[in-house]
């Protein structure tokens, strides 16, 4: 951040590329989407979902469905290790999906079991990081697409 | 002096005969062994009877003895809450009936509403089908899960809606 405060300083003309404000506007006002813990406001105003617990057969099927209700430029963090790669029920829990990136793509995946809050602060600046290069010219997922699977490209 | 255990296995011996119920003094909990057919019947009794008035029940468990030894049991916990006594009850049958089905026993469900949703537990992890329950459906798993996990012979399926089950 740091941008339009020493902007705003020189002078009160804001110079600046649409890339960089947009991405600053979006990693500034990320709406996190919580599900299961309390009413939260619906996931079609919602930016980045928080997968914070275990994920459950049962429950990869809604999770799926909340994702897809989402608008995009849309995020997901994975929290802990239960949703990174099934923590401690990797092995005999036979309801437990192994990893939420099994059913949804994750941005970022936060360890620990239960991470510390710094560490899902953290993740949330990586997030941010993240979004800060993006840029509307070259839409990078659509290119990291059409690497892997040239000439059949399926837009989520 | 009798104990309270003594005095209720004997009343439902003389209710309900020697073949039906039999006294079982293991040494943490004293118990009684239903013939599987009756325990809808000794669990209405016990509900309904002056002297017992056993208006709680406080736990139906079951347990899956394993293809080795054939029999699953489940595990019925009394409690009267004005008499302040509880009673343990037990039934044995086979893991399947004679054409390789899933079990089939009473259900208590109409005695107490609490059964209801422990029998769906029991149907839920160990297969066992109670005999006129009012709304037999899994209660934790999915509804289209395949298998009752807590058998001793259970093996999780391979994929559940297009994700793999087993880490890998």
């Amino acid at each position: 951040m740091g941008l339009l405060d020493q902007k705003f300083e020189s002078g009160g003309v804001i110079i600046t590329q649409v890339d960089d404000l947009i991405n600053w506007a979006r990693l500034s006002s990320l709406w996190p989407m919580g599900f299961g813990l309390f009413p939260r406001p619906s996931p079609r105003q919602s930016d980045v979902m928080i997968v914070s617990g275990t994920v459950t057969f049962k429950m990869a099927d809604r999770i799926k469905r909340l994702y897809e209700q989402m608008a995009e430029p849309r995020y997901v963090i994975s929290m802990g290790s239960c949703s990174n790669c099934g923590g401690p029920y990797w092995q005999h829990g036979y309801h437990v999906v192994k990893g939420v990136d099994k059913i949804i793509p994750v941005d970022v995946y936060v360890p620990g079991c239960p991470p510390r809050p710094e560490a899902l602060i953290g993740g949330i600046l990586k997030l941010q990081e993240k979004i800060r290069t993006e840029t509307l010219a070259v839409p990078k997922a659509l290119l990291a697409m059409m690497e892997k699977q040239p000439g059949q490209v399926e837009i989520p | 002096m009798k104990s309270a255990f003594d005095l209720l296995a004997e009343l439902l011996v003389n209710r309900f005969g020697e073949t039906a119920v039999v006294a079982e003094n293991t040494p943490l909990q004293p118990r009684l062994r239903i013939a599987t057919e009756r325990i809808a019947d000794v669990c209405q009794f016990l509900h309904e009877n002056e002297q017992t008035y056993f208006d709680l029940l406080e736990c139906l468990s079951a347990v899956d003895n394993g293809p080795g030894t054939g029999t699953m049991e489940v595990f019925y916990h009394l409690y009267s809450i004005p008499y302040e006594h509880a009673l343990a009850l037990r039934i044995v049958f086979p893991r399947n009936d004679a054409s390789g089905n899933l079990p089939e026993v009473p259900t208590v469900s109409h005695v107490w509403r609490t059964a209801d949703w422990h029998e769906r537990e029991a149907y839920d992890l160990l297969g066992i089908r109670f005999a006129a329950h009012p709304d037999l459906r899994r209660i934790l798993l999915p509804a289209d899960w395949e298998g009752h996990p807590l058998r001793k012979d259970y093996t999780e399926q391979d994929r559940y809606h297009g994700i793999s089950v087993k880490y890998e």
